[in-house]
């Protein structure tokens, strides 16, 4: 059977994707650059029997996906950039209540309402510090529409697999720009469901198995008849004072990323083998890089790539590795060296980190960023 | 030796509550659990949303599916869980505060779509949760910490709110009221749309006491004595309804509601 080819936006491919993972179920408010998510959403969803709403506000927005996913749907929301602050609070929530979920950030320029139409990579530390707490962590970014498809499907799968909400962060220019892409055909996609509680079990909402870090999850309306909060709370799932309690919740939610590095953390490595310098770039920023390394090998400088797709958790140890190995690393992204500040703490000075970046609205062009590189030579 | 309904509709383990002596709170959730065993519900397929504060503890000594959220936002929880799974009767727990200061906007859009939600608010005039501060229902004049020399705002009517927004059943009654309190929490969880019933309580502890309310008798007595049926009043000359409260079911109206709606569009796109 012929694949099926198509001409999507990012924004477009995200909606694939979460189809072919299971999304049932969409609920967000309308903002510039995430809006054609919840439009396609609208469309679709319904379609297949699933549900789609518009809500009043961000915060509903999430806060409806969270109640959906409980009872045993997938749930994704999208938004940009202050919709993101605004749902802050409730990721925090489904962090620690163990609540699958993928949210969308399109990145915009900001802060404030900044540049709506405009990309940024403003937000990456947002989406691991935003909400207040520690708490688990894990946002993919895709530098092309068939990635955002793949990382669309794969934000579901870790979700479910790890019971968090999962991160997608994309930004204006992936999100809006057009590409061919080949749609895979459903028996192609991986696809992960969360564990259930076998019916009629003894059910502690939040005991683990021995040896195991992310409890069974029973959908509402099953019979368990559980209780879930955003206090602390022992396995049973009701609120617990106890700080010995919370001690082990907490570094239970942690180790659940912690300890799965090497099965979460992914990212994309070009001409690295024999690389005397390295550009670091993510995202939309990555495709002006590629061009760049491209360039820069055509003229003989030994110059690679490092694209992170995990950006949390960090890629820490392969950074520190790398970092030992070559003379320089330039981070670029558009914000004033977010990352950088990761990238610069994983090499501990074993090798100088350069930066550009901006944070105006406009992309990198390949022209600016050769130019930065060739500082060094 | 705990009644029946306790033993089947509460987690007894859960007891004591968190409730001071002589709060009203635990009279609104007796009335749940009753109404609930009247219907003859089936547990599971009951879901109680709450938000943050002291009335939105009592999901947790409920038998059903219960869920606990973040300050304001049980309305946008419950909207996820009703539209996912229609079959599921949710009921939403939300203080004064958190129903018409911090979730105000989820309040009014839940009652716009007319989604076959019921909400209980449990209004005691104050947020107790953090310690007596004036909340968007508190009377003029009264005091809490927040405002020490006199509430200057002017105070919301919940139930009025809530209709005017397009709820499509509203009641108001009081924690006196117990067995009123229980047929309108019976009405409302029947009704097919948004409910709403405003339960209004007392919180000695903090608004009592820092408004001289006396004894919690003494507050229940005002209850009594200061909540008129609407019905009842409409046959009243002026003079007798002088600082007098109307309660009483206010809305009961048949409109199309939102699941439904919705389930007609998947409907649609079969043929």
């Amino acid at each position: 059977m012929a694949k099926k080819v198509k001409f999507l936006q990012g924004n477009e491919a995200c909606v694939e994707g979460a189809l072919m993972a299971g999304m049932k179920f969409y609920s967000g408010y309308p903002i510039t650059p995430s809006t054609e998510i919840a439009e396609l959403s609208a469309e679709r969803l319904p379609q297949i029997g699933g549900k789609f709403i518009q809500m009043e506000d961000e915060i509903a927005g999430i806060a409806a996906a969270i109640g959906a996913s409980l009872t045993g749907v997938k749930a994704m929301t999208a938004t940009s950039g202050p919709g993101f602050s605004l749902k802050q609070e409730n990721i925090g929530y489904a962090a620690l209540a163990e609540i699958p979920l993928v949210i969308v950030n399109v990145q915009r320029g900001g802060p404030s309402t900044g540049l709506p139409t405009s990309p940024a990579q403003g937000d990456v530390m947002q989406a691991k510090w935003g909400t207040h707490g520690d708490h688990p962590v894990i946002c993919l970014t895709p530098d092309s529409v068939r990635e955002t498809f793949d990382l669309t499907v794969r934000a579901f799968n870790l979700a479910e697999k790890y019971r968090t909400p999962v991160i997608l962060l994309t930004d204006e220019i992936t999100g809006h720009m057009r590409e061919k892409i080949e749609i895979p055909e459903q028996s192609e996609i991986e696809v992960y469901n969360r564990i259930k509680p076998e019916v009629g079990s003894d059910y502690k909402a939040y005991k683990v198995e021995e040896g195991d870090l992310v409890p069974k999850m029973a959908a509402f309306g099953e019979g368990f008849r559980y209780h879930v909060t955003g206090l602390m709370h022992d396995e049973t799932g009701f609120p617990s004072n106890s700080t010995a309690n919370a001690d082990v919740l907490i570094k239970r939610l942690m180790a659940k990323i912690d300890d799965n590095l090497d099965d979460i953390i992914d990212y994309e490595e070009m001409f690295m083998e024999d690389a005397e310098y390295v550009i670091f770039a993510y995202g939309g920023t990555a495709r002006t890089a590629k061009a760049v390394v491209k360039q820069l090998r055509n003229e003989g400088v030994k110059v690679g790539l490092f694209r992170p797709i995990t950006i949390w958790p960090f890629p820490e140890a392969r950074i520190k590795e790398i970092g030992a190995n070559v003379k320089d690393i330039l981070v670029t992204e558009l914000n004033f060296g977010q990352l950088k500040l990761e990238v610069e703490r994983s090499v501990g000075g074993k090798c100088p980190v350069r930066f550009y970046g901006k944070a105006n609205g406009e992309i990198i062009t390949p022209e600016e960023l050769i130019l930065s590189f060739r500082e060094v030579l | 030796m705990n009644s029946p309904l306790v033993e089947n509709y509460f987690r007894v383990d859960k007891f004591p509550h968190i409730w001071c002596p002589g709060c009203g709170h635990g009279i609104i959730m007796a009335a749940m659990g009753r109404a609930i065993e009247t219907l003859g519900l089936d547990k599971d397929k009951v879901c109680i949303v709450s938000g943050i504060g002291c009335s939105s503890r009592a999901p947790g000594y409920m038998d059903f599916n219960t869920l606990h959220t973040t300050h304001g936002r049980a309305l946008g929880f419950a909207t996820g869980v009703k539209l996912a799974n229609p079959e599921l009767e949710v009921i939403v727990v939300a203080g004064d505060g958190d129903l018409s200061a911090i979730g105000g906007n989820h309040l009014i859009h839940a009652a716009r779509r007319n989604i076959n939600i019921t909400t209980i608010c449990f209004n005691n005039n104050i947020y107790g949760m953090t310690g007596g501060q004036y909340s968007p229902t508190t009377p003029t004049h009264e005091k809490g910490t927040t405002a020490p020399y006199g509430n200057i705002d002017r105070p919301f009517d919940i139930t009025q709110l809530a209709g005017g927004a397009g709820a499509t059943y509203t009641a108001k009654t009081t924690v006196y009221h117990a067995n009123q309190m229980q047929k309108f929490i019976e009405a409302a969880i029947q009704h097919k749309g948004f409910s709403l019933v405003e339960a209004i309580s007392i919180c000695p502890t903090y608004y009592g006491r820092k408004n001289k309310k006396g004894s919690v008798v003494d507050m229940m007595n005002f209850l009594k004595d200061s909540f008129v049926d609407r019905k009842v009043a409409e046959k009243l000359p002026p003079e007798k309804l002088e600082g007098k409260f109307l309660m009483g079911e206010f809305v009961n109206k048949v409109e199309p509601e939102y699941t439904a709606l919705y389930d007609g569009i998947i409907e649609r796109l079969k043929k």
